[in-house]
């Protein structure tokens, strides 16, 4: 099996995926856990056995990286200072009321919402992602952008 | 909803652009880089070089795509291909000191994965010994490689020469006159032809 060079899956998917980690762990550890996901595909790339969803594989790879910083920022937590005064990165748009309410959902809530409202994917591919059916997906966004509305009654 | 959609943004694009520049220097720093490439800008258009832990595996001229390219080394060598700078910093440096008369003979190794060993990769390393500034015929390479009679053997080979300019295959003409065929475009093989004579009939 052809896998393609992995300078493409960088190039092609860089954007969404660093996108992706803004919105899930935030601007200030995107940068690292972009670093860390795509390293863990390198090594992992040439055993791959399967080339026909990079992209959602690749989303599987950061999302497991993102699962890993909300648990060890959860054993860690920050010293009061360090708090930045908002939980949101300077090129979402300007609410952020609704990003702070994100982070405040359940972990596969959370990640469910942002691979549906951020990165507009099926849920085919966030299933995928996730390592869950495609009924869980549905639930898990549905359920967090319910939470997300009863949070924040007037956006949404 | 759609106010969670973060609007695409220069900033976006920039600061994945910098953290993918830093993932490939890590990769290579971990020794995670299989073939690493870059581009050179030359005299004879834009060279793609990609390099191995073992040396320069590959230049192709501008004529084939970068993505054909990288999509046979993957398939060839190692889907572990990134652009590195540093991996490709010592044959672009050779290439621009070559272009510019500062060095006659190239001094990085060759990693010749990408030719079958037997007669093609034997045409290409006695072609790899021909001096600076000389020319040799098809015939004679041929010879040199065990098979005296198989010149146009020998310039087969050397058509499909995966490292140009660095194995010289352009130093090898036709024992009855002209400059022969060239795998990357006859233009290319004159101006070097041309270039090496000007330089060495210098001193």
């Amino acid at each position: 099996m052809d896998l393609p060079p992995f300078q493409r899956l960088l190039e092609e998917h860089r954007v969404d995926v660093y996108r992706f980690l803004v919105a899930t762990v935030g601007a200030q550890d995107a940068d690292d856990c972009f670093q860390e996901t795509f390293l863990a595909a390198l090594r992992a790339y040439p055993r791959l056995r399967d080339a026909s969803n990079l992209r959602g594989w690749l989303f599987r790879v950061a999302t497991s990286k993102a699962m890993d910083h909300w648990r060890t920022s959860k054993r860690r937590p920050l010293p009061v200072e360090d708090v930045p005064e908002r939980a949101t990165p300077e090129a979402a748009d300007g609410r952020p009321e609704l990003w702070s309410a994100v982070a405040e959902l359940p972990p596969m809530q959370r990640a469910a919402v942002v691979h549906r409202y951020v990165l507009d994917l099926p849920y085919a591919e966030i299933a995928q992602a996730l390592g869950i059916s495609e009924e869980a997906a549905r639930a898990n966004a549905y359920e967090g952008r319910r939470k997300l509305r009863s949070m924040q009654g007037a956006f949404a | 909803m759609k106010d969670l959609r973060i609007r695409w943004t220069e900033d976006l694009d920039a600061a994945s652009r910098r953290a993918a520049e830093a993932v490939a220097a890590r990769a290579r720093r971990s020794g995670l880089v299989d073939v690493g490439y870059a581009s050179v800008d030359s005299p004879v258009g834009r060279l793609l070089v990609a390099t191995t832990r073992e040396g320069l595996v590959r230049v192709a001229f501008a004529e084939e795509s970068v993505d054909h390219v990288l999509e046979e080394l993957a398939s060839a060598l190692s889907p572990r291909v990134l652009e590195s700078p540093a991996m490709t910093d010592r044959v672009r440096r050779q290439l621009d000191a070559y272009f510019d008369g500062r060095v006659r003979a190239f001094r990085t190794k060759i990693d010749w994965s990408l030719c079958s060993p037997g007669f093609f990769r034997r045409v290409l390393e006695a072609t790899a010994r021909i001096p600076f500034g000389a020319v040799s015929t098809y015939g004679m390479v041929a010879k040199v490689a065990g098979s005296p009679r198989a010149a146009r053997a020998a310039g087969n080979a050397l058509h499909d020469n995966p490292v140009p300019i660095v194995v010289p295959c352009h130093r090898v003409v036709p024992s009855g006159g002209g400059i022969g065929k060239y795998g990357g475009q006859e233009w290319r093989k004159r101006f070097l032809l041309e270039l090496e004579c000007a330089i060495a009939s210098r001193d």
